[in-house]
């Protein structure tokens, strides 16, 4: 009696499983409990185990393949049984996301009045997933434009990828547009200013399901509060030295933002759909009310900036953002933002993410707080700020590991001048 | 430019080598008296009197060899076959005399002779008077092959084949022999082993040759209509066969549709895939296909026959299928 395998849900919100490597060759000797395959779920790499005794005659999805749970992925039987029937039904693994009863209850009408055997297999079905099929001339195409053929969804026989497909994947045409998927090759070259990650299997289940969870972002909050009070008091010696050093407490908050930013690239990111975008420079926006309503003009490069080039560069931009002067360029491409609503006397807020950027810090007001340092109630300065987190690219953990940096910048400036 | 038939365009092409070099003679069953079976040597024996335009008995080995061997003394035979069927009988004079003898004799004796008759499926003949015969022949080191489709094409390459130093087999076409087509008065030749573009598209290739190249020209033509741009490639040539203008049409247009008159298997389809798959892998977006005669001796029923023949139909059909169109 043959038994099926078939790719299980190893994991209860597994729809699809990638089989990373099978344990056994086929014509191996199993018996029910052995360790099949690896196969990765949405989670983790978790071990498929047989469910019956004899040969592991066939495996049907290759190493490295991604298959729907409850694709036939291989067959255990006796030597000399014939397999022929089950092995054909497999077909490709969207046929069999239908369960494998229903291509089975298509055969009798021919063996049950004939008694002839199966009809010969049907054409494979356009695969979802496994295998690419590609012409010759689509592969050279995706290859000389750094496109990764899997990704894209073929139209020719038995979902053929051709050059049609590939073409329309380079111009952003059609609906294979979103497939498109940078070759890890094509990514992050040396002294790019980027890097691009194609999802994993567990950045895809985040997104997804936290997405249908809240919003089209769904965000989470991050709240700390900073002590302030070397921060107030660098300000203050700054001002003591002339005109020519005047900063303000935000001035040395975007600085510090900033060089946080630089050395946390998983915040500094924008959102593609399919894929991550992580900054190796920091173009930090900041938030400027007008009369007109809000815009967010750039300061670009902002990690590389000294606190005096930050101080007029904000200062700046936000008198003309007011006076309604600034060029488009000026307030597009930030790639991480800053809201301050410290000085309208607001303690905290959560601010909006400007997509698609994955993160915004929201400051609030500056405020004399009794606090508890070494068991003394001392008068501090401090100040909240809420860090809005896009969970499809940030976790919790990621985010107060960022905002953990940036209250020891903030809490010790003079970190601000290595 | 005059407009003339196959036949005419055949017949000029003798008359003029053999006024041009007396040792061109014609010999074989038909030729003389009675002007040819098809009467491509019509008015030769007059012209040139019976040592030049010789009847034979019905004895294809034994003409076919007295051929060889006067092509060796010194010669330049024309031997005419009544049909490529009948011609079997002659093939070991063809293929082990002719073909071999340079290569054997160590270069002391070449063989210029022309080998030529009708060759290929007419209407109704039955199966042994309607066979293909191209990849028999073009399989053999040693003789060079050539099959025209057109008046043009027919007068230039026998020109050539008759004032080549080696053995030529010229296929011509039964059907073919009362078509019409453009011949200039001026003289001029074709070159053995050049490919012709027939058609100039952008879409896909038709590699074709001999009566089929006309077939191409239609699909071409028909399909020119519906927006899709054939290039036609006929051989000409089909052995040596112009490998190059096969590339650089398939790279161009990235698929193909190769289309003979003769069998699928082993057939000179299967040696142009070969060639394209090996040189032209990563600018190939489909399969190439082939259209050829069904895999049966030709069916004599009118119906059958027709249905065994490789056609417009079934070139368009696998021209839309390369395409990715039907």
């Amino acid at each position: 009696m043959a038994t099926k395998i078939f790719m299980e849900a190893l994991s209860p919100t597994m729809e699809e499983g990638r089989l990373v490597k099978w344990n056994m060759p086929e014509g191996a000797a199993v018996k029910s409990g052995d360790v099949l395959a690896e196969v990765e779920t949405d989670k983790a790499v978790m071990e498929l185990v047989a469910r019956g005794n004899g040969i592991l005659r066939r495996q049907l999805v290759a190493e490295g393949v991604t298959a729907a749970v409850g694709t036939l992925v291989g067959v255990i039987a006796a030597a000399d049984e014939d397999i022929a029937a089950l092995v054909s039904g497999a077909a490709a693994p969207t046929a069999a996301v239908t369960p494998p009863a229903a291509a089975a209850s298509a055969a009798p009408t021919a063996t049950s009045t004939t008694g002839a055997p199966p009809a010969a297999p049907a054409p494979p079905a356009p695969a979802s997933s496994g295998p690419t099929r590609s012409s010759p001339l689509a592969r050279r195409l995706a290859r000389e434009s750094g496109i990764d053929l899997g990704a894209v969804a073929g139209s020719g026989p038995a979902g053929r990828v051709i050059k049609r497909d590939v073409e329309a994947a380079v111009s952003g045409g059609g609906a294979t547009a979103s497939a498109i998927r940078r070759l890890p090759s094509a990514i992050g070259a040396a002294g790019s200013e980027y890097t691009d990650q194609p999802l994993t299997q567990i950045r895809k289940t985040i997104a997804k399901r936290l997405a249908e969870s809240i919003g089209p972002i769904p965000t989470f909050y991050l709240t700390a509060e900073f002590d302030m009070t070397r921060a107030v008091e660098m300000r203050a010696a700054m001002v003591a030295q002339g005109e020519e050093y005047k900063v303000s407490v935000n001035d040395i908050i975007l600085k510090a933002v900033a060089t946080a930013l630089a050395a946390h690239p998983e915040v500094n990111a924008h959102w593609l759909g399919d894929k991550i975008r992580f900054f190796n420079r920091v173009h930090l926006g900041m938030a400027v009310a007008t009369d007109d309503g809000l815009i967010v003009p750039v300061i670009f490069d902002a990690d590389r900036k000294g606190l005096r080039a930050i101080a007029h560069e904000s200062r700046e931009l936000a008198a003309r953002a007011r006076e309604r002067k600034l060029k488009p360029e000026e307030y597009t491409g930030s790639t991480f933002s800053v809201s301050n609503l410290g000085m309208m006397q607001i303690d905290q807020f959560t601010a909006i993410i400007n997509p698609p950027e994955c993160g915004i810090l929201a400051i609030g007001a500056l405020d004399d707080t009794p606090v508890v340092v070494d068991g003394a109630l001392v008068i501090r300065k401090r100040m909240r700020v809420t860090m809005s987190c896009d969970h499809r690219v940030i976790d919790g953990a990621v985010g107060a590991r960022f905002l953990l940096d940036l209250r020891r910048m903030l809490e010790n400036p003079l970190m601000l001048v290595f | 430019m005059p407009i003339i038939t196959y036949r005419e365009a055949l017949n000029q092409a003798l008359r003029e080598e053999m006024a041009r070099d007396d040792r061109v003679y014609i010999m074989g069953e038909e030729v003389g008296v009675y002007n040819g079976a098809y009467k491509v040597t019509k008015g030769l024996l007059e012209e040139f009197g019976e040592n030049r335009v010789v009847d034979s008995p019905i004895a294809e080995l034994g003409f076919a060899g007295i051929g060889v061997g006067s092509a060796m003394a010194g010669l330049r035979p024309v031997i005419e076959f009544m049909t490529w069927n009948f011609a079997l009988l002659a093939i070991d004079q063809v293929v082990n005399s002719a073909a071999k003898m340079l290569y054997m004799s160590g270069g002391q004796f070449n063989v210029p002779i022309v080998f030529r008759g009708p060759n290929g499926a007419a209407l109704q003949l039955g199966a042994q008077h309607s066979q293909a015969f191209e990849s028999w022949l073009a399989h053999i080191p040693g003789i060079k092959v050539v099959s025209p489709g057109t008046p043009y094409d027919a007068k230039g390459l026998l020109k050539s084949a008759i004032r080549d130093d080696n053995p030529v087999v010229v296929l011509e076409g039964e059907m073919l022999y009362n078509t019409k087509g453009e011949v200039p008065d001026h003289e001029y030749l074709i070159p053995l082993g050049k490919a012709d573009r027939k058609r100039t598209g952008t879409d896909c290739s038709i590699i074709t040759s001999g009566k089929m190249a006309l077939v191409a020209m239609q699909v071409a033509d028909l399909l020119a209509k519906e927006d899709i741009h054939i290039d036609v490639i006929d051989l000409l040539t089909i052995r040596p066969m112009d490998v190059e203008a096969i590339y650089e049409s398939v790279r161009k247009t990235q698929r193909a549709v190769v289309l003979e008159e003769g069998w699928e298997v082993c057939g000179i389809g299967a040696q142009v895939v070969d060639y394209i798959q090996r040189e032209c892998f990563d600018h190939l977006d489909a399969p190439v296909l082939r259209v050829h005669q069904a895999d049966v001796p030709m069916p004599y029923a009118k119906g059958l026959e027709k249905i065994a023949k490789p056609d417009v139909a079934k070139t368009i059909a696998a021209v839309k299928q390369v395409m990715y169109r039907t």
